[in-house]
């Protein structure tokens, strides 16, 4: 212990406490704080919160298809990287892993290093960094990092061919024209948090209606000033059902 | 479907960039600034390979810090454009060349001000204007036409505003807007944005 104490050691939980914000502790009890199981899907959203200034709702839909077989009908397409950094995978879901869990990697060493949290301008050009070393050699990965910083509610870009751009609104993978569509007819800049939360899921809603390779369910989170909540998770069959029934 | 433009004048350069960020059919962004400031009064405009041009007119401007830092003083347009076409040039040659046209707008105490061409296979030339992607096609007849070494920086803009009106009627991508911005003794200026309106 004598070592420890002359080391600076300190114990996972007491870091921990440091690094989460105290109101958010009892949500995430990680051992890995990098996690991409199924078990951390259903996350509530915590109550009598209300919803801050600025939203960037980001949501995926999540059928993961693996070559000419639909592997599963319940992948989770959001990465979460840390409390406050989320990243969506389109493309190779191996690539899309497989980089933005060294991207976690590197937002959490960043943060032990230097005892602040990493600004989503910054993480997102880490993951752009990584791709521009292996250009053109076959990577797939379309993805956007999401977050919240000092400077506020953050979106970016990032794609296998290294391009980087911010803004604040985007739709990736093969199915992005459509959402593309439903998205941009409703989308106003002072939209309340709920409207955001249906224009998001009818954008992947109908986008996975219409993409022969995507499906499943609509995964939805919310990046707020405190770190992200998950929304919801929605049957993309049940959503389109009934927003059929409303147009007929 | 990018689009560059630069008309240099006696004692100024305006150049001017569209906003849009494309991704295969899609345009990802409507607000994208293609203009990379190299240093007080220099700017490289980059279009081209989607990762390429934000990568090498980066690697550019932060070399050219590194050359203040060191020497005490910055380089001149023409010096930047030749280090530029250098570094271009070697990519070129290498497993991992850039796909990037550029032009390089600045302005020189001795020299006045300069405005540079270069495309992707690193050809350098100096040019009084110059424009890049298919709008060249249709716009560098109107600059011959128009063009005159001591226009005005009135002309000079109303010179853009008719080369973004063909681009309008007869080029088949729309591009919304433009960041316009001009160079002169005193440095960078930013105009104000044009925009070829609703197509």
């Amino acid at each position: 212990m004598a070592l420890f104490q002359v080391t600076g050691f300190k114990h996972y939980a007491e870091l921990r406490a440091q690094i989460l914000p105290s109101g958010q502790t009892h949500l995430v009890d990680r051992t890995n704080h990098y996690n991409f199981g199924t078990k951390t899907q259903e996350f509530a959203v915590p109550v009598g919160v209300d919803p801050s200034s600025f939203l960037k709702s980001c949501d995926r839909e999540g059928g993961s298809s693996a070559g000419r077989y639909l592997a599963s009908n319940d992948v989770n397409k959001v990465i979460e990287i840390n409390p406050y950094l989320l990243g969506t995978m389109s493309g190779s879901a191996a690539d899309c892993q497989y980089w933005e869990r060294l991207l976690a990697k590197e937002c959490r060493l960043y943060r032990l290093r230097n005892n602040h949290r990493i600004s989503v301008a910054a993480a997102s050009k880490l993951l752009s960094n990584m791709m521009v070393g292996y250009r053109g050699m076959g990577l797939s990965m379309g993805s956007m990092i999401c977050g919240w910083d000092k400077e506020g509610p953050g979106l970016y870009y990032v794609d296998d061919n290294a391009t980087r751009l911010s803004g604040c609104m985007f739709s990736t993978g093969c199915g992005s024209s459509f959402a593309y569509g439903v998205v941009d007819s409703g989308y106003r800049e002072d939209m309340t948090v709920e409207e955001a939360y249906e224009l998001g899921r009818r954008g992947i809603a109908h986008a996975t209606h219409r993409d022969a390779y995507s499906g499943g369910f609509v995964n939805m989170y919310h990046m707020r000033e405190d770190g992200w909540i998950k929304v919801c998770k929605e049957d993309v069959s049940e959503l389109i059902h009934r927003y059929r029934k409303g147009m007929f | 479907m990018e689009y560059l433009v630069g008309i240099q004048g006696p004692d100024f350069v305006l150049v001017a960039a569209d906003n849009v960020a494309a991704s295969s059919i899609l345009q990802m962004k409507h607000d994208q600034d293609k203009m990379f400031k190299l240093s007080e009064k220099i700017l490289l405009l980059c279009v081209g390979e989607a990762g390429d041009t934000a990568q090498f007119a980066e690697y550019i401007q932060k070399n050219l810090q590194l050359y203040k830092m060191r020497n005490g003083y910055e380089l001149s347009p023409s010096a930047a454009a030749n280090f530029t076409r250098k570094n271009l040039a070697d990519y070129l040659r290498s497993r991992t060349p850039y796909h990037v046209n550029l032009l390089l707008a600045g302005y020189d105490e001795t020299d006045g001000p300069g405005l540079y061409y270069m495309d992707y296979l690193s050809s350098l030339s100096k040019a009084p204007f110059a424009a890049h992607g298919y709008g060249a096609f249709l716009t560098l007849s109107i600059l011959d036409q128009h063009y005159k070494p001591d226009l005005t920086r009135e002309e000079a803009v109303d010179l853009l505003k008719k080369c973004i009106e063909e681009l309008r009627k007869r080029f088949i991508v729309n591009l919304p807007s433009f960041t316009v911005r001009l160079i002169d003794k005193e440095g960078i200026h930013d105009l104000e944005k044009l925009s070829s309106g609703a197509k």
